[in-house]
């Protein structure tokens, strides 16, 4: 058996022999998805209600901006972008495959979700697994 | 709560700027002093001490003035909220008056930020892979960048259009001496300035300054014995605010909802509209975020703040001027200071002591903030001749 993947947040999650998803917390209560775990329905404050669901890897873009000065040994620019998932859950994460440029943007336009290895390692030299959002084909 | 009004009877900052051979609470304590000393009161007559900082603030940074101003034994409350930590330590001391334990109390917020560079996407490292870079930016250009954005998917604001808030703030602080810029900025070069984060250039970022500022607050009771009717500025509403839960606020920090919960409840409150304000100084911490305030503030109707903004309306001798002190983005930003610094500028006006930016006649003015974490804090402010 290999080592198991590392993901760059708990609610990436690699299943051994399967394909990368990302999951939310879904109440039953109220209906709200959230990324974290926690105590209680954010939303509604249920206690028991929230349970684990598969998010979709399609959505909408909702808004972005483009990262032109960032901390030390981060590259830019880089387009950040935050997506509505079809059927619920919203993720920010880097938008790729498409020019830098507020011109080439377009608010609203379908994205995807994609899986890769990250570019770069922790302080262990451990590689982790990441998600990006490309535009829909 | 008891009966009695709260007012501002004296109140004060200092100029905004670098000042690397001072210490945090010299800083606290000049304001401070300056505020008692334009209520006519010392510190014997203060009754508790209530201190606002954000980056020191496991530091006591309330005791830490009172070696400064006076050791008298008084209770010291520190507080820290985000950008709302200067709000949220007058609010306290209005409450305890409001219910009846304290008749004259001191707030006080002070920052150093100065150098301080951005903030937010960095700092500790959490446990595995840092996401800055990975999953978008956490940087606070970025975070209202994309709250701006969300502005522009639904009502089509332009760069221009943010662009011109900063113009307009830079413009209004060439007016206020206290503030860390009097320089203006035309259109091209803020929007020529140095890309941050699309749409928001280094010009469209607040100012990391140091800065300190302070009021006195006292019952109605106290105030009229004291004889200070023509200066006392009556704090018509206080409100606080935090995030309610929206689908969103897990990757997007929502500025919006918990100040338009915060704008309406201190309407209400005050028993006034927005249709009443002189003035208004807001929360621009960058561009992007005074546009999204002019209509959760209720200054313009959803999707009207683009044309607030081409109409001048927000611009000094216009309709509603906002930021007339030049805001965060010139008069400066520093984070524990700006919620007493932006009702200093109100309570300026509100006395018509607000020299060559002064608004004719100002009786009503409001004051808001906004920290990412998040919490809004509102004073709606009456003042003497109203």
């Amino acid at each position: 058996m290999s080592e198991e993947t590392l993901t760059i947040k708990p609610y990436l999650k690699a299943p051994a022999g399967g394909d990368p998803y990302l999951e939310g917390q879904k109440c039953s209560a109220c209906g709200a998805i959230s990324l974290k775990k926690r105590m209680a329905c954010a939303s509604c404050g249920a206690r028991d209600t929230v349970a684990p669901v598969k998010l979709a890897n399609t959505g909408k873009l909702h808004s972005f901006s483009i990262i032109h000065r960032a901390f030390p040994g981060i590259e830019v620019p880089f387009v950040s972008a935050i997506a509505d998932l079809d059927g619920g859950g919203t993720i920010k994460t880097n938008l790729v495959g498409i020019e830098p440029d507020p011109d080439k943007i377009t608010l609203g336009m379908d994205v995807t979700v994609d899986f890769q290895t990250a570019p770069r390692k922790d302080a262990e030299g451990n590689e982790y697994l990441t998600f990006v959002l490309k535009p829909a084909a | 709560m008891g009966s009695e009004d709260v007012y501002i009877t004296g109140i004060d900052m200092i100029k905004f700027g670098k000042f690397l051979d001072r210490s945090i609470a010299s800083l606290g304590a000049e304001a401070a002093l300056g505020a008692m000393d334009d209520a006519g009161v010392t510190i014997n007559d203060i009754q508790a001490l209530y201190s606002g900082n954000l980056m020191a603030a496991a530091g006591m940074v309330g005791q830490q003035i009172q070696e400064e101003i006076g050791q008298t034994g008084i209770p010291a409350i520190n507080v820290s909220n985000a950008c709302a930590t200067g709000a949220t330590a007058l609010r306290e001391g209005y409450i305890a008056i409001r219910a009846g334990i304290y008749d004259t109390v001191l707030a006080v917020g002070v920052e150093k930020l100065a150098g301080a560079g951005m903030l937010g996407g960095g700092g500790g490292a959490p446990k595995g892979l840092h996401p800055e870079g990975l999953l978008g930016s956490g940087s606070m250009p970025c975070v209202f960048a994309e709250a701006g954005m969300a502005h522009a998917k639904e009502y089509g604001t332009t760069f221009e259009q943010f662009a011109m808030v900063s113009v307009k703030n830079h413009h209004h602080s060439t007016m206020n001496p206290k503030a860390r810029y009097q320089i203006e900025t035309p259109l091209e070069e803020v929007m020529n300035a140095e890309m941050i984060s699309y749409p928001n250039t280094k010009l469209m970022c607040s100012a990391n300054v140091d800065g300190s500022a302070a009021a006195v607050l006292m019952s109605e009771k106290e105030m009229k014995r004291r004889g200070l009717q023509g200066q006392a500025v009556k704090i018509r509403a206080s409100v606080l605010t935090t995030d309610p839960w929206t689908d969103r606020d897990e990757v997007m920090p929502d500025v919006n909802t918990c100040t338009r919960n915060a704008a309406s409840q201190a309407y209400e409150m005050a028993g006034v509209g927005p249709e009443d304000l002189d003035l208004v100084e807001l929360h621009d911490c960058f561009a992007t975020a005074e546009v999204l305030h002019y209509e959760n503030l209720q200054l313009c109707g959803d999707g009207e703040a683009g044309k607030l903004i081409d109409e001048k309306q927000t611009w000094i001798g216009g309709r509603i001027p906002v930021n007339l002190s030049g805001g965060l983005l010139s008069k400066g930003h520093p984070i524990g200071a700006t919620g007493i610094a932006n009702q200093y500028e109100i309570a300026m006006h509100l006395r018509g002591q607000a020299g060559k930016r002064q608004v004719e006649g100002a009786k009503i003015g409001l004051a808001h903030v906004i920290g990412l974490g998040t919490c809004c804090g509102i004073h709606i402010l009456e003042g003497p001749s109203a």
